[in-house]
């Protein structure tokens, strides 16, 4: 607020200094007698209803099955390793559902600002429709859709060969893991080193001469080339394992359930209508003196949208793409309504076994936390790099 | 100067017509849907996928439809017509939750004079200190009337409470307890005292940090928890108590962004004045701050609208929950879609009416200080 005047060291009530001082000890001291009466009750609530306390019951065996998880988990094993199968399913529906909610967005801001009346009428109700009714109840109708509306099992949907969609879930063909993979990934890493040093020598040209080259496809062509090559090079293994269609259910090959779909496609659906407001606000925060001075200089329409405007818009975009980021991470929490074993469904389940409520519900928020911090702190590195460099 | 002898009148000549090929329907068609080859594409491709999904849809929701309770007819409609009588059958059950039959004219009453308020709230004419009175008439009637127990109104229990008015009351009771709470939290970060400021820092943090669901369990797994001995405290107001202080955290975000809005000037003027730390809140920076932010506070009032579904999780039935609750009749559960969608049509207006309204307050409200 206002600058403070000079503090005076007098221990006098007209001190603004010491008044503060004052205030400040009766917040703390109040806040701590208010914990202290809030955990004395809570104490002889737990003693009384002899509920035990600590959290020794993370070693003990879970007892309860996990419909899905990334790894092998049975029920002997203790509540630790069920709680890290949560979080690597909370993981697991997050990151593939931010990717896709910033595709989809980003496609849906850009179809929004569309001279096309057509497109741009269906992709602003697509954002009316999506923001505007609650996640949770998206959720229940995607569940509903999931497992009453599509074919059963017998007679499931073939979008693709080898690719089933029923209500089963989604099965797909997988390639089986064979020795010449290796080439292919060393391919695709000599690749990449090659792309560092196609950009650097195009810079580097820029720079001394000013011819302007592109980077980005040559780049991509060079890492994908030597992808293929050492492909080749381990001898071109293709086998795929592909899902075969039997009486009562589907069998090998890649499989995701109904749940994880369900919560997947709310989260994405929902998630990007806010991120194409958030993308359409950057980009028409851009002036259009900027769109006029791009033309006046000859760029084309690329590189004016490459180098003048998307580095604009980028510093409007992060800071609220962030909390929507933070949004959908958290939003993930909301799997317990459609079955789908996330964090928080774990750790309900363990709340009903154990009944140890608080360290149940603060792990939970502990982990919550600290994935907000983690996605806060990469985002803010990223809004450092593309923020304007004052000097 | 010299006289020409005659007036010289200057006659301008009427203007041309524009080309026939810039205006009309053909040349808005042409401009907006087909200017290009890219653009041509795009529209080819969506009127091929509106051609491909609108009959289905039309003959779903209103040819085949079956639009009264008529439960056989509407199994003969399966698969291929929307069988609305779930509306008129379940329609009371979905709106009220569990809320004894014959009592519920009650929560209707209620529900409107909330709803009424809210209205009222949102016109510019009515905003003057009468209308914190009338919120508190307002919230004292929609309590006594829902709960009863006097002048022969039966005693209904809130675990009975649902639908339609548990979301309204959620939602706005939610806002209504939060906003102060969120003034002290915004002006608390501001502040110039450490710990008062680390204090308010951290909670708001904290909170935002976590999932609106681990809050409501812990509304009502903690919360008992922390009463004195041999008190039980209601599930509705635990719940009512997790969503105020979670709605407080983000409208302190929202307050926090008008007060930093606000030019230096205002406080030093004011101090120049001899004002009082409060005086200057009162009189000089709230006003203005939040005047900035009223907008914004409408958006986190349709999230915390959006937001109330969530006490489905911890069986309190509004109208998410609800209508999970209604269709679960064996008759009706194959047409849980119809019910779903018929919440859903309520979420959408009053979401929808609301954010239009906070873009129209947008544009009318600060005019006089907006730079242009």
């Amino acid at each position: 607020m206002s600058a403070p005047p000079p503090p005076k060291r007098q221990w006098s009530w007209r001190s603004q200094a010491f008044r503060g001082l004052v205030y400040q000890i009766l917040a703390i001291v109040g806040l701590a007698l208010a914990v202290t009466y809030l955990m004395s009750n809570t104490f002889a609530n737990m003693r009384t209803r002899g509920i035990q306390s600590g959290f020794d019951f993370f070693l003990q065996p879970a007892g309860f099955a996990i419909g899905e998880s990334l790894f092998e988990f049975d029920s002997s094993q203790n509540y630790l390793v069920a709680y890290w199968v949560g979080l690597s399913n909370t993981l697991r529906v997050a990151l593939v559902g931010l990717v896709m909610s910033t595709v989809l967005g980003t496609l849906v801001a850009i179809g929004r600002l569309s001279k096309n009346t057509l497109v741009k009428a269906l992709c602003s109700s697509y954002v009316e429709l999506t923001r505007n009714v609650p996640l949770l109840l998206q959720l229940f109708m995607w569940y509903f859709a999931m497992t009453e509306l599509l074919p059963s099992i017998e007679s499931p949907l073939k979008p693709l060969a080898g690719v089933f969609f029923s209500k089963n879930g989604l099965q797909y063909p997988l390639p089986v893991w064979e020795a010449g993979h290796w080439g292919t990934l060393l391919g695709l890493c000599v690749g990449l080193v090659a792309w560092k040093f196609w950009a650097k020598r195009v810079r580097q040209q820029f720079e001394a001469t000013g011819i302007a080259k592109s980077s980005f496809l040559p780049g991509l062509g060079l890492f994908l080339l030597s992808g293929v090559v050492g492909w080749l090079l381990g001898g071109a293994p293709s086998e795929f394992e592909i899902p075969e269609v039997t009486e009562i259910s589907v069998v090998g090959g890649g499989s995701v359930t109904p749940e994880y779909l369900t919560l997947l496609i709310g989260l994405t659906v929902y998630t990007s209508g806010y991120i194409a407001e958030v993308v359409r606000a950057g980009i028409q925060s851009v002036s259009f003196g900027q769109h006029e001075a791009a033309v006046a200089l000859g760029l084309k329409r690329t590189q004016e949208l490459r180098l003048i405007q998307l580095p604009q818009a980028m510093r409007v975009i992060i800071p609220p793409l962030t909390s929507q980021y933070l949004n959908l991470i958290k939003n993930s929490s909301l799997a317990v309504a459609v079955g789908y074993p996330d964090l928080v469904s774990i750790s309900s389940t363990a709340l009903n076994q154990t009944g140890r409520a608080i360290e149940c519900i603060a792990l939970v928020m502990l982990i919550y936390l600290s994935l907000s911090l983690i996605t806060s702190a990469c985002m803010n590195v990223y809004n450092r790099r593309v923020r304007i460099k004052d000097r | 100067m010299q006289d020409t002898g005659y007036q010289q009148h200057f006659e301008p000549i009427a203007a041309r017509r524009p080309p026939s090929n810039e205006t009309g329907a053909m040349a808005w068609v042409y401009r907006s849907l087909f200017d290009g080859p890219f653009n041509s594409f795009l529209t080819v491709l969506f009127l091929a996928l509106l051609a491909w999904a609108i009959p289905p849809i039309f003959n779903w929701t209103v040819w085949y439809a079956v639009p009264d309770a008529d439960n056989a007819a509407c199994r003969a409609a399966h698969g291929l017509g929307a069988c609305w009588g779930v509306v008129a059958e379940k329609g009371r059950l979905i709106l009220f939750g569990r809320y004894p039959f014959e009592e519920q004219w009650r929560p209707l009453v209620a529900s409107s004079a909330l709803v009424a308020l809210l209205i009222v709230s949102c016109l510019r004419t009515f905003w003057r200190p009468a209308l914190v009175g009338a919120w508190v008439l307002v919230y004292a009637f929609f309590f006594a009337l829902m709960q009863g127990g006097f002048a022969g109104l039966t005693l209904v229990e809130t675990e009975r409470w649902g639908g339609l008015p548990l979301t309204l009351l959620l939602a706005s009771v939610s806002l209504v307890v939060a906003f102060p709470l969120a003034i002290l939290l915004a002006l608390g970060r501001q502040s110039d005292l450490p710990a008062i400021r680390t204090l308010c820092v951290v909670f708001v943090e904290f909170v935002r940090g976590v999932p609106l669901i681990s809050v409501l369990f812990m509304a009502s797994f903690i919360l008992p928890l922390f009463m004195p001995q041999g008190t039980k405290i209601d599930v509705l107001v635990r719940v009512l108590i997790g969503m105020t202080l979670f709605t407080a955290a983000y409208l302190a975000e929202v307050i926090r962004g008008g007060l930093q809005a606000l030019p230096k000037g205002q406080v030093e003027a004011a101090h120049s004045l001899g004002l009082s730390y409060w005086q200057i809140q009162r009189m000089i920076v709230l006003p203005q701050a939040l005047r900035l932010v009223v907008p914004a506070i409408v958006n986190t009032f349709i999230g915390a609208f959006k937001d109330t579904s969530l006490v489905t999780i911890v069986s309190l039935y509004d109208l998410t929950g609800a209508v999970q609750l209604a269709l679960g009749d064996a008759d009706w559960r194959m047409f849980f879609i119809e019910g779903q969608l018929f919440v859903a049509a309520i979420y959408f207006i009053a979401c929808f009416a609301m954010s239009r309204y906070s873009q129209w307050l947008e544009s009318h409200l600060n005019t006089g200080t907006r730079r242009q």
